[in-house]
């Protein structure tokens, strides 16, 4: 068993729904107790979906166990595709469907629907919500593509785009910005899937010269089979990010045959390039961000984060255990340990340990960064309503960046605000705890629950307490206060480490001083 | 209106042919409509979302599985993040594959969790749909864990799956929990027994004006289940009376009465009628004089219907559909249908309690639809061709029904909001008249914008 207060990802039979959600003329078939419906609030509420998804749940109820369980369910599938007639239908259980052993693929084979029926084998005991959804998708692409006749002649610069589903981060708009983006190269796109796409659609992804695949987390399994299978070649550099867009479109070229353009040909093409070289953002310099979501989110914030906005990144991580190596490749990159962990309390320490300025992460992360008064922005799922925003917002290709560059500074103090309280802190409005006027509006004086957890010493710098066997005079307890707020907790464990390596007991303001001379911020 | 439905055999319809016996022995409502199909409602988990707050030294430890832990995240919304005072144990392969003993992995959760949380003073097991299936006595392990934590803590188990419990049907089986405990403590206690009960979370400020009434009343020694502490004294026995604030503790009656205890019946307090008759069937089991009774609720009573007329020409002559999910549908539809002036076109209910609701039951108009249960889409099927001016539902059909141009009152509002008593009755009505309201303005302003 395993504690959780909060978990990054939902069951596997959620990243289903996802699936079903995201196209046309499929339909879910879910054996699940009654309650298990409260999925349906996460696309009618949080994505604003105007109807209901594609989902009939048997919703079983304890006094149904004592009968046939079997039974409800192979009504359930006859009365769905009596009235919804879909294409297409999957099967599967719930976490307490699974214990049931109904065998839901069985039971509706039997049935004799008329329809192509998928059965989907989730291990909700063991798998997640991401694998679920690269799992249905896979099954899916296989019952449709297969065995299909490749055409004697495909179009090189026609492709397919994979990946993007319901309930994605931004995915809506990235579709469009992709889009948009290869067709201005000249790239037909043939087949959007999951989202928008038809059973008949996944038919056709054997039509198309190559496959793009947006969002790894949910579209590899079925890339890496239609290329088994087909010898479809996979684009697969996200492009999140001006760099990250730029090789992604080198690789998309490539595929279709297309020679590579010069270098600087893209030039001009969004803002973030510029607004980042502008004078303005000079302050950004080294500011010290911590990165955590979907993996390729993660790794595609870490290179914008470092070669495009000039931070330097001082944690990376991700919950999903099957990217584990691609994080530990760029942290390598980075020179930061690599957080492969879906344990929210881990991450709440290492974000503590990092001491960032910013700090790049989910809904969760952006709660964590509240309490400690740091500044935050969301860079991936899992997402709230706000991140389902209504104007255009994505986060891939040019307008992506533009996007991305808004939102990250936005939570930061601007410039002048930060150098002004350098030069005066007792300003009675403009301190510390005031912080910026658009940062926090509701944060509280003081973290709102370290009461209830004594172990943590969360003092308004955000810094804990470290006993390394060295103690601060007053004076120079005094001095670290003149520190700006955000660098604080760094000051602090630098000059700590400083004394210990030189075995000084009692920290002064000249070994203050002397750490920071050391360090050089 | 009410066309019949042809009877199916099987996740069909079918017409209880029991007429519902009322308390005033008036007319009941035509029929009542019994229906199982697929239910769109919520487990009893998703009550942890308000006692867990009620209850502010008491956690919720439900024992379950990643979607449960999921729901009550989704469910909570932001929330969550307040450090809340409730957590999943998830079950993973290795217990159930009998490589762990389930007993052993819980009570290695139990023990971080309150070196977590030293200020916990009960914590509570919460049993859910995975783990009633499997049949991990959680009963049996609270009564374990229980006698290890004496006497800093207590622990106590319930059920709030969801093949057992709908929504605050979870509220139900807690304050059932929390009784059989009292009555095993109570050997031990010398306190005299409760003179009155009253069963149902109610808001703190709801809570309190009820308390001053009663004082006003000159009625003492009441005590409010759930407390706001877990080490509330709660003590019942013969003499105790109990009163029922909310429409779903089908269980905790039956748990008070075990007790010893005896129930007045009475309508719920909704709206100026609801609580007024609420209030008298407490007063008059109690003796009090009925010019004193008249007294002190003559003013509250006035406010509440002033404060309710606020909003009648929103609701008056409109026809309202109810989906079924707190069971508080069909007291919300008599103070609609009584004080409001709306016309109901079908009550929802996800469970009847027959005795408990009788009297709301009787004041409905006898063209009223009950139905009890739910198959969703035969629902919305009736929904659609009774065409309402206003659908109280759940969140997974209110946004697309409001795209189909209807116009929906999402229901569980009803639960975290104060509605009860006569200082809420006008709240209540606004809950109501919101959208209706909602709806024109933003008619209107697209209409301006066609015009110009």
């Amino acid at each position: 068993m395993k504690l959780a207060m909060w978990t990054y990802e939902g069951p596997p039979h959620v990243g289903a729904m996802r699936i079903a959600a995201s196209m046309r003329g499929l339909h879910y078939v879910l054996h699940a107790p009654q309650g298990d419906t409260y999925a349906d609030l996460l696309f009618t509420m949080i994505e604003r979906r105007p109807s209901r998804p594609p989902v009939t749940y048997t919703t079983f109820q304890a006094r149904d166990l004592s009968s046939s369980t079997a039974d409800i369910f192979r009504d359930a599938c006859r009365e769905a595709v009596e009235r919804f007639r879909p294409e297409a239908l999957i099967v599967g259980a719930s976490c307490t469907g699974e214990l049931l052993q109904d065998d839901p693929g069985g039971l509706a084979r039997t049935l004799d629907l008329g329809l192509p029926v998928i059965p989907l084998d989730l291990p909700s005991y063991q798998r997640k919500e991401h694998w679920g959804a690269a799992e249905t998708f896979y099954q899916i692409v296989r019952a449709f593509a297969a065995n299909r006749q490749r055409p004697e002649t495909i179009d090189p610069l026609s492709c397919n785009i994979l990946g993007p589903t319901a309930l994605g981060f931004r995915v809506r708009d990235d579709v469009t910005e992709i889009r948009r983006l290869l067709e201005s190269e000249g790239i037909d796109v043939r087949v959007i899937a999951p989202l928008g796409a038809s059973p008949a659609d996944l038919a056709r992804l054997p039509d198309a010269a190559f496959n793009i695949v947006l969002s790894p987390e949910i579209a590899n399994p079925a890339a890496q089979w239609l290329k088994r299978t087909y010898g479809m070649p996979i684009v697969s550099t996200v492009p999140i990010g001006i760099g990250a867009t730029r090789d992604f479109l080198a690789e998309v070229r490539a595929a279709a045959g297309l020679p590579p353009r010069p270098l600087g040909a893209q030039a001009g093409r969004d803002r973030l390039t510029w607004y980042a070289r502008s004078v303005d953002s000079t302050y950004l310099t080294r500011k010290r961000v911590f990165i955590f979501g979907e993996a390729s989110h993660a790794v595609a914030a870490a290179r914008i984060a470092t070669e495009e906005l000039g931070f330097t990144v001082c944690g990376l991580g991700t919950y999903m255990r099957e990217f584990a190596r691609e994080i530990r490749d760029a942290a390598a990159r980075y020179g930061v340990e690599p957080l492969i962990t879906d344990d929210h309390l881990e991450v709440e320490d290492a974000i503590i340990a990092a001491r960032p300025e910013l700090v790049l992460g989910t809904q969760m992360e952006r709660h964590v960064a509240k309490r400690l008064r740091l500044p935050c922005a969301v860079i991936s799922a899992p997402a709230h309503v706000q991140d389902f925003p209504a104007r255009y917002a994505p986060q891939m290709g040019y307008e992506g960046a533009n996007v991305i560059f808004d939102s990250w500074v936005h939570p930061l103090m601007m410039g002048l605000e930060e150098h002004l309280l350098q030069m005066f802190r007792s300003d009675f409005e403009f301190n510390d705890h005031a912080a910026a006027s658009h940062l926090h509006p509701h944060a509280p004086a003081a973290p709102a629950s370290a009461a209830a957890q004594p172990v943590r010493d969360e003092s308004a710098d955000g810094a804990t307490a470290i006993d390394v066997g060295t103690g601060w005079t007053a004076d120079a307890e005094r001095e670290l206060k003149k520190v700006p707020f955000f660098v604080r907790g760094k000051a602090r464990r630098n000059t700590e480490a400083f004394a210990a390596s030189r075995g000084i007991r009692s920290i002064t303001v000249e070994t203050l001083y002397d750490a920071k001379a050391h360090f050089a911020r | 209106m009410n066309k019949p439905f042809p009877p199916v055999a099987l996740n069909g319809v079918c017409i209880d042919p029991d007429r519902v016996q009322g308390l005033s022995g008036t007319d009941q409502p035509g029929r009542i409509l019994r229906q199982r199909g697929q239910h769109e409602v919520f487990c009893g988990l998703t009550s942890i979302i308000w006692l867990h707050r009620k209850m502010q030294d008491a956690f919720f430890l439900i024992v379950g599985s990643r979607t449960c832990a999921h729901l009550m995240q989704s469910a909570a919304g932001v929330m969550i993040f307040s450090e809340p005072r409730f957590a999943t144990a998830i079950m993973e392969e290795r217990d159930l594959a009998g490589l762990a003993d389930m007993h052993d992995e819980l009570d290695g959760v139990v023990e971080r969790l309150l070196a977590r949380r030293p200020d916990i003073r009960m914590l509570v097991l919460v049993g859910s749909c995975p783990s009633e299936v499997i049949k991990l006595d959680l009963a049996r392990a609270a009564e374990r864990l229980d006698a290890r934590h004496q006497p800093a803590r207590r622990v106590i188990a319930y059920s709030g799956s969801g093949i057992e419990t709908t929504f605050t049907q979870g509220e139900d089986n807690f304050l059932a929990a929390l009784l059989a405990d009292a009555a095993k403590r109570a050997p031990g206690r010398t306190d005299s027994p409760a003179r009155l009960v009253v069963a149902g979370c109610l808001a703190d400020v709801v809570e309190d004006q009820f308390a001053r009434l009663f004082t006003a009343l000159g009625i003492d020694g009441v005590t409010f289940l759930p407390g706001r502490s877990a080490t509330d004294r709660l003590t019942v026995g013969p003499g105790t009376r109990y009163v029922l604030a909310q429409p779903y503790l089908g269980a905790t009656a039956a748990a008070l009465e075990k007790a010893g205890a005896s129930r007045i019946d009475a309508l719920f307090p909704l709206g100026g009628e609801g609580t007024r008759a609420w209030l008298a069937a407490i007063a008059d089991a109690f003796k009090v004089d009925p010019a004193r009774f008249e007294a002190v609720i003559a003013k509250p009573l006035q406010r509440a219907g002033e404060a309710t007329a606020h909003y009648r020409h929103w609701l008056s002559g409109k026809r309202v559909f109810f989906f079924p999910d707190s069971q508080l549908e069909p007291s919300l539809a008599r103070y609609l249908q009584r004080e409001l002036g709306a016309a109901i076109v079908e009550v929802g209910s996800p469970y009847l309690h027959r005795e408990h609701v009788a009297g709301e039951l009787a004041l409905l108009s006898p063209d009223v639809l009950v139905s009890e249960g739910q198959d969703v889409e035969r629902q919305i099927d009736r929904c659609r061709a009774a065409s309402p001016d206003l659908i109280v539902c759940g969140l997974g059909l209110a946004n697309p029904f409001e795209a189909e141009g209807r116009v929906t009152k999402w229901s569980i509002e009803f639960a975290f909001t104060p509605i009860q008593g006569f200082e809420q009755a006008g709240d209540l009505a606004e809950l109501f008249a919101r959208p209706l309201m909602r709806a024109a303005l933003l008619d209107d302003a697209a209409n301006r914008e066609r015009l110009s």
